[in-house]
């Protein structure tokens, strides 16, 4: 699906298909969530007056983090799955090509580009090897990272016999040590997701308007299109 | 030296008329048939109680303190009924040689038999000269005496996962008594101290049904170390409400609101003292208006301040906490991102300058 128009140099690629652009925003707006609710959770809001028996604030913070936390897991089982099933670009921010010196010289270019040494970005149908590298090392493996430590730390709550507790509180408490290391760490990773959102948002921005294809709406719609029609950089076009 | 059960009902002034009538009673509310009333009083007179041997390390001797204070059974009951404990070097009458001999004796003699209970634990560096017993490292009596023991207790954090001597930079290399024997069960009982009916309640269990308490993934007996303080704090609803003390002494303090704002350790600490409380039920640290410091969690003294509840970590010699280097860090990449938008636009209208 190329429509090639010499005349405005543009042409389009239909790049993310509907479940991803859908795990996308869920993705996006569970994270927020997961964000918001799990400061107030560390870090509690005022106290709040009168009997304890009229209010539920915790409670329902908890819930709200603990509920997201969910959406988020089965959206990214989903996302493996379609990562499968999807086309190649699915399949890009897991499985990043290390072992090509040419990715890594393009991954060495891009940083030039953000560096302003190099004068002209390249063209990229899916992400570029930056981006791609960015989250496959932030994103997949910090949520992976969020996952993991939230369950062990959700089956504390639910008890040793509980399937969280089994499958995950077990072993990721010892091999931190205790308890509080597996808290510490979880905040930690809060704050390598929230970093790596707000360069996602700034990149995806300035992007946008600097390099040579779209972005934003590329989330939105599917396709990519072009601002040159000059041939794409990467295997992918 | 090892008295049967028998022995000790009658030295404590109960005549075998009502010994055998206990047999008849007992057997007869079980639902036994009147044949089981002999093989029980056969039982009682034949079998000898488990001998105890309670080794003391690099400790404090808050774990004897706190055991000698229990309620439900009564330690004296423990140790003068249940078990026969045969050594216990500060609490035992025997001292110097005489001492020493009784814990070879009780290797020997009751070989894979009898229960190691571990107070404190053993320092490796310097050959394990920081800890001299009878003038020989402790190391050596631990080993030894483990040796053909049935099981381990370790009593206390120090024995459980090396507490204060062990805490960094730890520079007599003491250790927990897992570290040093791998070949028997080990119980880990930790607390500092464990709290009292803990202590008495696993022994207590280990004499009636001659068999370890059922453990955890860590090794502590899951029946009190299977919830959190938080789990069960009478507190609790006041976390759920939102309510907390930000402040000693202000009006949520005294109104008893939930400490953790004020660091309470609760939430990642497993223990019963919620539960079970200390003394008789008498009291426990948050009951009495102060967060849990976690005592019963591994490496508690490297966990920073006991008034908060993130670790610190100290890299580059600074000490900050997970959410100090998050909005540091959230911060500088901000101001990074913001820079970088800056010099993009001036770039981005000076390229368009050029092409027109």
């Amino acid at each position: 699906m190329t429509t090639a128009d010499q005349s405005h140099a543009q042409t389009q690629v239909y790049v993310y298909e509907g479940p991803l652009r859908l795990w996308h925003w869920v993705n996006a707006l569970a994270i927020l969530t997961l964000c918001l609710s799990g400061y107030f959770i560390g870090s509690p809001l005022p106290t709040m007056p009168g009997e304890a028996s009229e209010h539920f604030l915790m409670g329902y913070i908890r819930f709200t983090h603990f509920a997201a936390a969910y959406v988020l897991i089965v959206a990214f089982a989903l996302r493996i799955y379609w990562a499968f099933v999807g086309n190649d670009h699915a399949r890009q921010i897991f499985l990043p090509p290390i072992f090509s010196a040419k990715w890594w010289a393009e991954v060495r270019h891009e940083i030039a580009w953000y560096a302003f040494i190099a004068s002209e970005p390249k063209k990229y149908v899916g992400h570029n090897p930056l981006a791609t590298l960015a989250m496959h090392l932030l994103f997949v493996w910090g949520i992976i990272f969020m996952m993991i430590t939230g369950l062990a730390l959700y089956g504390e709550g639910e008890g040793m016999n509980s399937w969280q507790y089994t499958l995950f509180s077990s072993w990721v408490i010892p091999l931190f040590g205790n308890s509080q290391w597996v808290h510490t760490y979880h905040h930690l990773g809060m704050w390598v997701i929230l970093i790596f959102v707000m360069v996602h948002v700034y990149a995806a921005l300035r992007e946008d308007i600097m390099s040579r294809q779209s972005i934003l709406s590329t989330m939105i719609t599917g396709w990519r299109t072009f601002k040159d029609a000059r041939p794409a950089d990467d295997d992918h076009a | 030296m090892t008295e049967t059960f028998y022995e000790v009902l009658r030295r404590q002034g109960i005549s075998r008329r009502s010994f055998l009538k206990f047999c008849s009673l007992t057997a007869a509310s079980l639902g036994l048939g009147p044949e089981f009333v002999s093989t029980m009083a056969n039982a009682l007179e034949t079998k000898p109680r488990t001998p105890v041997l309670w080794l003391h390390g690099l400790e404090c001797t808050c774990c004897s303190e706190a055991f000698i204070r229990s309620a439900h059974p009564l330690a004296s009951d423990v140790i003068l009924s249940m078990i026969s404990l045969d050594y216990d070097d500060t609490i035992m009458a025997a001292a110097g040689h005489q001492a020493e001999a009784i814990v070879d004796e009780i290797i020997e003699k009751y070989a894979g038999n009898y229960i190691l209970a571990c107070e404190g634990n053993p320092p490796l560096n310097e050959d394990g000269m920081y800890c001299i017993i009878g003038g020989k490292p402790y190391l050596d009596q631990l080993k030894k005496a483990a040796s053909n023991c049935k099981a381990i207790i370790s009593w206390g954090s120090c024995a459980s996962w090396g507490c204060v001597q062990a805490a960094r930079p730890n520079p007599t290399q003491a250790v927990p008594i897992h570290k040093v024997i791998y070949d028997k069960p080990i119980i880990k009982v930790p607390g500092c101290p464990p709290i009292p009916e803990v202590m008495t309640a696993i022994i207590t269990y280990i004499a009636t049904f001659e068999k370890l308490p059922e453990l955890d993934r860590q090794g502590r007996p899951k029946m009190f170390y299977s919830q959190r303080i938080h789990d069960k704090c009478y507190r609790r609803p006041h976390f759920d409400a939102g309510q907390f003390v930000e402040q000693w002494d202000d009006e949520s303090a005294r109104k008893g609101y939930c400490l953790y704002k004020m660091g309470c350790k609760g939430p990642t600490t497993y223990n019963a003292c919620s539960t079970t409380r200390w003394y008789g039920g008498t009291s426990f640290p948050i009951q009495s208006g102060h967060g849990c410091i976690g005592c019963s969690e591994d490496g508690f003294w490297d966990n920073g301040s006991f008034y908060n509840r993130l670790t610190n970590i100290n890299q580059f010699g600074v000490e900050a906490n997970a959410d100090e280097i998050g909005l540091a860090t959230a911060g500088v990449v901000g101001a990074a991102v913001a820079a970088h938008a800056a010099v993009s636009a001036v770039k981005r209208a000076r390229t368009k300058g050029g092409n027109e």
